[in-house]
């Protein structure tokens, strides 16, 4: 199986494209959260100097044409209540400078009842400067006072400061917090597909349901096509399997027709030769026959994995059957079949396959162990579940050949002149390794076939 | 020759140069000194030389020039002259806030600045070493055993009760001519409409008007005057004779004014400027302080009736020139009652 090509990862994809919203997101927050702060600072200090110079404009009194103004002394001290702050002011009629500091600039643009605003340097430091004016009438006629009044920004700086503070934590809060979701969400949304994946991985080798779980909608279409394409799998596996079961049937009924007349032409012919000739036929046809049936049983054993029925088989039990079933060969043989340990074990599977695997190795034990040599079946628990134990005193296995012989169609160097089909060790590895088990085929030390199935406890 | 008239000459520009008025001026510590610390400061140099000697104990190899000028020349000199010192040091809170408010005060920041109480500092400039009220000042042996008036209540209502005796021997400052009676003035007036109803009763007696505490306090000392108001109550408490006084501190409030030091914009060496404020600072604030002005006002005692005046804009407002003329002659009218 080739591994497949990776390009990108969609959890990685999701999570940055989470993240670098949320990093964006994070800085916007933080420019709008400063941007307000600032307009707040600047709005309530703009609102500090705007009640001192009207608060001076408003002690302006006119007195016998002369404008007199009396300062009152909140308006300075005011713009000095929170932080400490330099403070300015002018005091103008018209062009005509009044009181106060002659340089100070005034904002431009201040009307009766509308006050105007300006930064700008003054005695070395950045200062904000407020500007209001009102009509006063005087012996000149009604002429325009006008008050600037400023303050230095130590105050509002600190605030700022302050504020920049808060804003950075709230950015960076918010993208933690974000940070946090996105890994949520990524993962969240690939579980689905992980869970998919884990479903189809779990399953054995020859389970071809469809996925039954629900899956998201994206999913879908992903999870269908995957169903179809197990089905057609899945049908034309069963179709392949039906036809060589059926052409496996149709082949042994002539066979077995071939088989009786040919031994009936034989035993009436006088030649030898063809009687040789008949004898290597009659083998054949055994042969092939031999494959037939068990091209069928595999066929069967195929179909029972599928739907793997689930009881308690009672191995002492079902192992004792079987060897009883097979004396009659063994005495036939002259082969002493035996079973020395039965101990009471219990296994979970399907006992019709069980019983077919066992007679399969003792059927190899009969056949390939000569007359006089003795066969040994032993049933044993181990701690971690069950062992059949199946060996004979026979030639054993061709020890070079021992790798393969559980492969289809695979037979040893032994079996010349044997009937046989290769598929006896097949059947048996596919029913253990169904039941979760294991086969492990060796020779004894004293000479003579092992075969030892390992089962795990239920 | 010629070089040597020429420097000669320079020489006697500078001190021509040098316009404004000092009052006094005396030089501490070793005359071979690698630095020199100018200072300018409106306090007597007897007033302020303990302060010298222990921060000379302390920096043996700096010397310090003490120059005494009035507030105004101090104003002057700094601002109009543009003469450089070290440290600026004044009486006159408002003249100083105005000095550091148009910019002619460097930031000073230091571990000994920032735990001063919040009243002590303006703006990392101008910073508060002395707590002097302005007390009313009687002579014990004139009193004798007539009751000695402990707010200006009582003081108004024992003017009312013996004007004969009171006429002609009551004494406060010519706010025209003194800066810190007019500070003192302006902040009396912001604390309560009875300074003006004290000031008529004042005009009523024919008080006489002083430019100085220590003019008012030899008045008293010597029987002229009866009672001094707004007398700098440190400068009694520094006297050696100062039993001979009673020093009232008015219950109903008594005005704080705050000696302040501050660095001036072109100070030569800022940094040992800042040293030398840190050692005044040190040394007047604190549970171990060992201030300038006599313990025998203790203004711990009478804390609820303090009325610290607060270093600020604010003070800036009876510089007001149009506001300054109009209290002026407020002030005129009461007291000469013309
Ligand atoms: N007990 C045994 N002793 C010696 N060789 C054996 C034994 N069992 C199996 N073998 C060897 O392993 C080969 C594969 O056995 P397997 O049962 O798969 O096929 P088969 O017996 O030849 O045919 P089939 O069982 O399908 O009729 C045999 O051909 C034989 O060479
Ligand atoms: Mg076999």
């Amino acid at each position: 199986m080739t591994d497949p090509l990776v390009k990108g990862s969609i959890r990685r994809r999701l999570l940055l494209s989470l993240l670098a919203g949320a990093a964006i997101l994070a800085i916007v927050v933080y420019f709008v959260v400063q941007s307000v702060a600032r307009q707040v600072a600047q709005e309530s200090q703009d609102n500090i100097l705007t009640a001192s110079a009207q608060s001076i404009l408003e002690s302006a009194r006119s007195f016998g044409g002369q404008i007199n103004v009396d300062l009152p002394y909140s308006a300075l001290s005011m713009l000095d209540s929170v932080s400490d702050e330099r403070a300015f002011y002018s005091i103008h009629l018209e062009d005509e400078f009044l009181s106060g500091y002659p340089d100070l600039p005034a904002a431009p643009g201040a009307l009766a009842g509308s006050p105007a605003f300006r930064s700008t340097e003054f005695l070395g430091e950045d200062v904000r400067i407020a500007s209001v004016r009102r009509s006063v009438s005087t012996d000149m006629g009604r002429r325009f006072l006008q008050v600037s009044v400023a303050q230095t920004l130590s105050g509002q700086k600190l605030t700022l400061a302050r504020f920049s503070r808060t804003a950075m934590g709230i950015g960076a809060g918010f993208f933690l917090l974000s940070m946090l979701l996105a890994a949520i969400v990524a993962r969240s949304t690939i579980r689905p597909l992980h869970r998919l994946t884990a479903s189809v991985s779990r399953r054995g080798p020859n389970d071809l349901r469809p996925v039954a779980a629900p899956v998201p909608s994206e999913m879908v279409p992903l999870v269908s096509s995957l169903n179809t394409f197990m089905n057609r799998l899945q049908k034309s596996l069963t179709r392949s399997e039906d036809f060589i079961a059926e052409a496996a049937h149709r082949v042994r009924t002539p066979l077995a027709i071939v088989r009786t007349k040919a031994e009936i032409i034989q035993r009436q012919a006088d030649d030898p030769e063809i009687k040789v000739a008949l004898g290597e036929m009659i083998h054949a046809v055994d042969d092939s026959s031999r494959t037939a049936g068990q091209l069928l049983d595999h066929a069967m054993v195929t179909f029972r994995l599928d739907n793997l029925s689930s009881e308690d088989i009672n191995l002492a039990q079902l192992t004792h059957d079987v060897v009883e079933r097979a004396r009659p060969m063994s005495e036939l043989k002259e082969i002493d079949l035996d079973t020395t340990i039965l101990d009471d074990t219990t296994l979970h599977g399907d006992p019709i396959l069980m019983q077919n695997a066992l007679h399969n190795l003792l059927d190899n034990a009969l056949k390939y162990a000569p007359p006089g040599a003795s066969v040994d079946v032993a049933v044993t628990r181990t701690p971690d579940g069950a062992r059949i134990c199946i060996r004979d005193t026979g030639p054993g296995f061709p020890t070079g050949e021992l790798p393969s012989l559980p492969d289809r169609f695979i037979r040893g160097d032994n079996a010349k002149g044997i009937v046989g089909s290769g598929l006896g060790l097949t059947i048996v590895k596919e029913v253990v390794e169904a039941h979760g088990g294991r086969m492990e085929t060796g020779n004894n030390p004293g000479g003579g076939a092992c075969v030892t199935l390992h089962f795990p406890s239920a | 020759m010629r070089n040597l008239a020429l420097s000669l000459s320079l020489i006697c520009l500078a001190e021509l140069v040098l316009a404004f008025e000092t009052e006094d001026r005396a030089r501490f510590g070793p005359d071979n000194a690698e630095q020199a610390l100018k200072v300018i400061s409106t306090a007597d140099i007897g007033f302020f030389e303990p302060m010298i000697t222990s921060f000379l104990a302390s920096h043996p190899d700096i010397a310090i020039d003490y120059i005494v000028a009035s507030s105004a020349e101090l104003m002057r000199a700094i601002r109009d002259e543009g003469h450089s010192f070290d440290v600026a040091i004044s009486s006159a809170m408002d003249l100083q806030t105005k000095l550091a408010n148009d910019g002619k005060a460097q930031r000073h920041s230091s571990a000994v600045s920032r735990s001063l109480p919040g009243w002590a500092v303006w703006n990392d400039m101008l910073f508060a070493f002395t707590q002097e009220p302005a007390a009313i000042v009687v002579s014990k042996d004139a009193f004798g055993d007539m009751a000695i008036p402990e707010s200006r209540h009582e003081l108004i209502s024992l003017l009312r009760q013996e004007p004969e005796r009171f006429r002609g021997r009551v004494g406060t400052y010519d706010v025209r001519t003194s800066g810190l009676g007019y500070l003192f003035a302006t902040q009396d007036t912001r604390a309560s409409e009875t300074y003006w109803r004290l000031t008529e009763v004042f005009g009523g007696l024919e008080t006489r008007l002083y430019c100085c505490s220590s003019d008012m306090i030899e008045a008293v000392k010597s029987g002229e005057l009866l009672i001094a108001y707004n007398v700098l109550g440190s400068y009694v408490a520094n006297r050696s004779d100062r039993s001979e006084f009673e020093i009232v501190l008015p219950s109903d409030f008594t005005t704080v004014m705050l000696r302040t030091a501050m660095i001036p914009h072109n100070a030569p060496s800022p940094e040992l400027s800042g040293v030398f404020v840190d050692h005044l600072l040190d040394r007047s604030h604190g549970p171990d302080a060992q201030p300038l002005t006599h313990p025998v006002i203790d203004l711990n005692d009478i804390e609820p009736s303090v009325n610290r005046i607060r270093i600020g804009p604010g003070l800036l407002v009876f510089l007001d020139q149009l506001k300054k003329r109009a209290f002026l002659s407020e002030w005129e009218s009461a007291i000469l009652q013309k």
